[in-house]
């Protein structure tokens, strides 16, 4: 759904020119993994403001749950036991969810027109209505975030709350941790911000803590503070160096050529899926995780 | 709290210890985060689990459950051995230059007076050295071998850091650096502040550990101060206003207790309570208590109570023995009890040892429940498969289910752990034929009084004249239920000072517990909340986060009790002649000028008495200071020992291998038929412990579908070590069994759960959170108190949920 207050700046497999009269800053939400308590608060705040319900699992022998995202769990908490000084163990909590990049490899290898836009602000956004259930943005995402819905075969992530950012109100996330680990605000408010806290974590002895914002995909709309930056994959597999898969960028070569010349988009994405991943199903993962 | 939620922001160090607030209390963790980001704070994090608040924790040290007094009496051997003390602060401020009595003595882990038939003391030895005058001898040289600080120094002489280490299982290089850092705070202007909870307060000898580390506190100054104190997590949002209100078996409201047996004698009652000062000039406020226990008794049976029939002093009922949880539920398994009322309590869950309580219940003629869930309490007589398999044709008990409403469906105050009683409006109708807790209470009441004044009845009096006098009998309301706790004149109150002048008139509300009298003249339901709802209004509803000190004293927020107090024993931030030890955290000061005390708090302290009077902080106390040596208020001791749990991997005590009445603590009560129920190490080698995690509340929020999504499933806990020794993968099911019966969940394997070397030995430990049972939206799973000891505390019988012994294999 557009929403008046935002201005769309890209569109999936669409070549319309974007508005370019206002303003809009960029926004970013910190997630400082340094303060997370792994409380799943986000967890709560993210199905109450969307509406979502995921179902009543089982435990499979850790904290983790529900166990991945899926359509219904937009985001959640990855816990880590790891030992990165030998014998002193750390329990390092991340909140997975939609890194909102600002190249984003998800809208650049959709084919349905519109079905992925980016608002101004940089937030990464599905249109639901818009999206033709192909699968590509889960092949485009360097994070492993969207995940197709068994219900309406469309796929879903987090939307940043775009709704309750265009009305100037933080993510439901940022607003309900308890101890502020997560923070929302303009990106560049958000990376000083991120500076204090890297200092502080320095002086606390994690001489390498840092920011992620990981230039492969021209940084994100979602950033970490980690304690250890030069190690992301401690942090359950955060891509050390993340980018967008080579053939996401030659199908949008290939799809720019042929739109030009006037060919369906829907040929197209027929084609290049057919090619890269062979017959449409739903793969066995989300199955069973959906 | 001494100290409340905002104020944990203040702290330069911050030991959490017996609590895992991260865990339990995530949004009063934000003050934690507060402190670090914005005093560089440091956070240490002591349990046998590497927890949530260790993930965020600067140092992080694991000990074996149940051994927390070894571990804090160390820190007090290293900080009196190492000279870390605050000397002004313990030399004014606390008993160190008492002198105790020759006769009181400690050898080898018995305490002088022990009776081992009775499992108690004679506490006659347990006492100062009076003078003639009637005030305790003192020594300010420190050098009587019988002043406190000697006996303190050698009680704490054998707590070195390889005993520690022995018992405890935390590696001396993690002790002492640990010592080191909480050694700083002696520093007149750093603090440390303890956070702990049930950690603490749930193992045989609990209080003792909330003691030691009180002792830690007041050796370093940090009693009083803000960043400071003792700050107790309380576990519901209203479980202190349940304390505070009396709601414990052996108390009144505001602390005052109910007579024993053998106290027929009002006069004597009071006097036993009222505590004369012990040193000259001490304020020793409990004086007061005839007017807080008359203001009581007018506040309960307003006309009938009068000076003639000493306020119905005869109506209260005299206690034999204490009805806590265990000796309750002891005497229903006896047979002894025929009804049983639960008000939002579901004791089949709650309660140690189920079979033990679902056997009790059993034996009840009926069983009231008042709740807004349906319990595992209301269907412990329902065969609920292999997590109820009991049969209901053999259980005669009758049950009644009596819907009551959630706190968001209700107006009125709760009182949160930091003292503030906050007023909460309704935000939601209650659902079906739910009824409000003081409509179900008024019902039952109205009803029985009715039957009373029909049919007659023995001792009818305190019912047929129990103070009723509220607009809708049948549902008081909670604005009228709050004017009455915090107080009435019934009289014009003339000033003391000036017989002309009239204070208050009669039917005003009382300002403060200052003005509460004994003569009959003022009503207050509970003296420490007296002020809370005066003429100015509900103070409980203020809402102003203004803050002038910056350092979060807001005290036109809510109402803290008592007087609107945030920091208790704040004159003990000043030095003796009324500075304060750190001006950029100023609580109070003496401002000679105006020949008051004043500042960002309450003075808690004669507002007017200047410094020089040697009036001492703690006004409490008729010592008018904090007390290392206990005197007699202890049931096992006054200096902490460690003492074993009741089920512990070691067959003795390490300190006191050789005497077996010092192997756990030698004054708990432990019922004749249940020293059977203790298993050993040798058929149950593991240590188990129970808690609570972020995910759920209690019994309630597995009916909750969100929290249910969040962590459906029951799950218990072991280290890797274990795990490898047992042959259990994560995820695996597991059973986990006690003497008392056992559970099956799935395994969580863990880095977080440590092997310990306790005295040259491994030990395993077992975790097991609470929260599944067979009622709700969560996966059915068993009761964790399937597992627990039917033992508790010695002095408040709190159930040792925290330390037990189990064994456990895969299924």
């Amino acid at each position: 759904m557009a929403l008046q207050s935002l201005d769309i700046k890209r569109r999936s497999a669409t070549t319309t020119p974007s508005p370019s009269v206002r303003k809009i800053p960029e926004v970013a939400k910190l997630i400082d993994i340094s303060k997370c308590i792994g409380c799943k608060a986000c967890q709560v705040a993210c199905m109450e403001w969307n509406d979502l319900r995921d179902d009543i699992g089982t435990n499979r022998g850790v904290y983790d749950n529900p166990p991945d995202l899926s359509d219904r769990s937009w985001t959640v908490m990855r816990f880590a036991e790891v030992e990165p000084t030998p014998g002193r163990l750390e329990w390092l909590i991340r909140k997975d969810g939609c890194m909102h990049c600002a190249d984003p490899g998800c809208l650049k290898s959709c084919p349905a027109p519109g079905a992925i836009i980016q608002y101004s602000n940089g937030i990464v956004d599905f249109h639901q209505e818009a999206c033709v259930g192909c699968g590509y943005c889960v092949m485009g995402c360097p994070f492993n975030i969207p995940r197709l819905s068994r219900k309406d075969g469309k796929a879903y992530k987090c939307t940043l709350c775009s709704d309750r950012v265009a009305v100037g109100q933080e993510p439901a996330c940022a607003k309900t941790c308890p101890t502020g680990a997560i923070v929302f605000g303009s990106k560049e408010d958000m990376l000083e911000h991120a500076a204090g806290r890297i200092a502080d974590l320095r002086e606390r002895g994690f001489a390498l803590a840092g920011v992620y914002n990981p230039t492969g995909v021209s940084g994100t709309h979602v950033m970490y503070v980690l304690q250890h930056a030069d190690r992301p994959t401690l942090y359950q597999g955060l891509p050390r160096d993340p980018g967008i898969s080579p053939l996401v960028v030659l199908w949008k070569e290939i799809a720019k050529t042929l739109m030009s010349i006037g060919l369906g988009a829907a040929v197209v994405g027929g084609i290049v899926h057919y090619l890269s991943q062979g017959p449409n199903e739903v793969p066995e993962e989300e199955e069973e995780t959906s | 709290m001494t100290n409340h939620w905002v104020d944990i922001k203040n702290a330069d160090l911050i030991l959490i210890m017996g609590g895992n607030a991260a865990e339990a209390h995530p949004c009063g963790f934000k003050w934690v985060t507060e402190a670090k980001a914005h005093r560089k704070a440091r956070l240490i994090v002591v349990d046998p689990r590497f927890t949530r608040s260790a993930a965020v924790a600067d140092v992080y040290a694991p000990l074996r459950a149940g051994t927390d007094i070894a571990f804090l009496g160390g820190v007090i051997n290293y900080l009196l051995s190492n000279d870390r003390i605050h000397h002004e602060y313990v030399k004014n401020y606390t008993d160190f230059s008492f002198l105790v009595r020759e006769d009181f003595s400690f050898d080898d882990g018995l305490f002088s007076g022990y009776n081992p038939e009775k499992r108690s003391y004679a506490k006659t030895s347990w006492g100062y050295q009076l003078g003639p005058d009637g005030y305790v001898v003192t020594d300010p040289t420190l050098a009587n071998p019988r002043c406190v600080y000697q006996l303190l120094k050698t009680h704490y002489g054998r707590y070195t850091p390889e005993v520690v280490a022995s018992i405890c299982g935390t590696s001396k290089e993690d002790f002492l650096k640990i010592c080191a850092l909480i050694a700083e705070t002696a520093a007149a202007d750093k603090t440390m502040t303890i956070m702990y909870a049930l950690g603490w307060t749930q193992h045989s000898q609990g209080s003792q550990m909330i003691r030691t580390g009180a002792m830690v506190q007041l050796l370093l100054g940090n009693i009083g101060v803000a960043g400071g104190g003792m700050n107790a997590l309380r576990g519901h949002s209203n479980i202190q206003g349940l304390t505070d209100l009396g709601l414990l078996s052996n108390l009144l409201p505001g602390y005052l207790t109910l007579p024993g047996d053998g106290e027929q004698d009002y006069t004597a009652y009071l006097d036993a309570r009222a505590s004369k000062p012990l040193r000259p000039g001490q304020l020793s406020y409990w004086q007061n208590y005839g007017k807080f226990f008359v203001s009581v008794m007018k506040s309960w049976y307003g006309d009938a109570a009068t000076a003639e029939n000493n306020w119905c002093y005869d109506w209260l009922p005299k206690l034999d023995k204490g009805y806590d949880i265990l000796q309750v539920f002891e005497d229903m398994h006896r047979g002894q009890v025929n009804g049983y009322v639960c008000q939002g309590f579901n004791p089949l869950a709650s309660a140690p040892c189920k079979i033990k309580v679902a056997g009790a219940m059993a034996k009840l003629k009926y069983l009231v429940i008042i709740d807004p869930l349906a319990t595992e309490t209301s269907e412990f007589w329902q065969n609920h498969g292999e997590y109820n398999d009991v049969d209901p044709a053999k259980i005669q008990t009758e049950v009644f289910r009596l819907p009551s409403t959630c706190f968001a469906e209700e107006d009125g105050s709760l009182v949160n752990s930091g003292r503030w009683l906050q007023w909460h409006w309704k935000a939601a109708e209650p659902p079906g034929e739910a009824k409000g807790d003081q409509a179900i209470m008024a019902g039952i009441f109205l009803k029985i009084r009715e039957m009373y004044k029909k049919e007659g009845g023995a001792f009818a009096d305190p019912i047929l004249n129990l103070s009723w006098k509220y607009k809708r009998p049948e549902e008081p309301s909670p604005e009228e239920l709050a004017r009455e706790f915090s107080g009435t004149a019934l009289k014009d109150l003339a000033d003391p000072k000036d017989a002309a002048k009239v204070l208050l008139k009669a039917g005003q509300q009382l300002n403060g517990f200052a003005e509460l009298r004994d003569d009959g003249s003022t009503a207050c339901g509970c003296w420490i909340f007296a002020g809370c709802w005066s003429e100015k209004g509900n103070l409980m509803a203020r809402r102003d986060n203004s803050d002038p000190y910056g350092i979060g004293q807001t005290l036109n927020w809510a109402f803290s009790w008592p007087a609107n107090r945030r920091i208790l024993y704040n004159r003990a931030s000043c030095d003796p002649a009324g500075t304060p030890y750190d001006p950029a955290r100023k609580l109070i000061a003496w401002n000679k000028a105006a020949g008051t005390w004043s500042g960002s708090d309450i003075p808690d302290y004669s507002a007017i008495t200047p410094p020089e009077s040697g009036m001492g902080p703690f006004i409490m106390n008729p010592e008018g200071v904090a007390r290392f040596f206990a005197v007699d208020k202890m049931a096992e001791g006054p200096f902490p020992e460690h003492y074993e749990p009741f089920e512990s991997p070691l067959a003795a005590n390490p300190l006191h291998p050789n005497n077996a009445k010092a192997r756990s603590n030698p004054a708990a009560r432990v019922f004749k038929d249940d020293w059977d129920s203790f298993g050993t190490a040798d058929q149950f080698p593991y240590v188990c412990t129970t808690y609570r995690l972020t995910e759920h509340f209690h019994f309630w929020t597995k009916h909750a579908p969100l929290d249910a999504i969040l962590q459906p499933e029951q799950f218990v806990e072991i280290g890797e070590e274990l795990a490898r020794e047992k042959g259990i993968r994560p995820g695996d099911s597991v059973r986990v069994k006690s003497k008392r019966g056992f559970i099956v969940a799935v395994a969580v394997v863990t880095k977080r759960i440590r092997t310990l070397d306790i005295a040259g030995r491994k030990v395993h430990t077992v975790g097991v959170p609470i929260h599944w049972g067979f009622m709700g939206v969560a996966k059915n799973g068993y009761i964790t108190n399937t597992l627990t000891p039917f033992v508790g505390d010695a002095n408040t019988q709190t159930p040792e949920f925290k330390s037990f012994l189990v064994a456990i294999e895969k299924v």
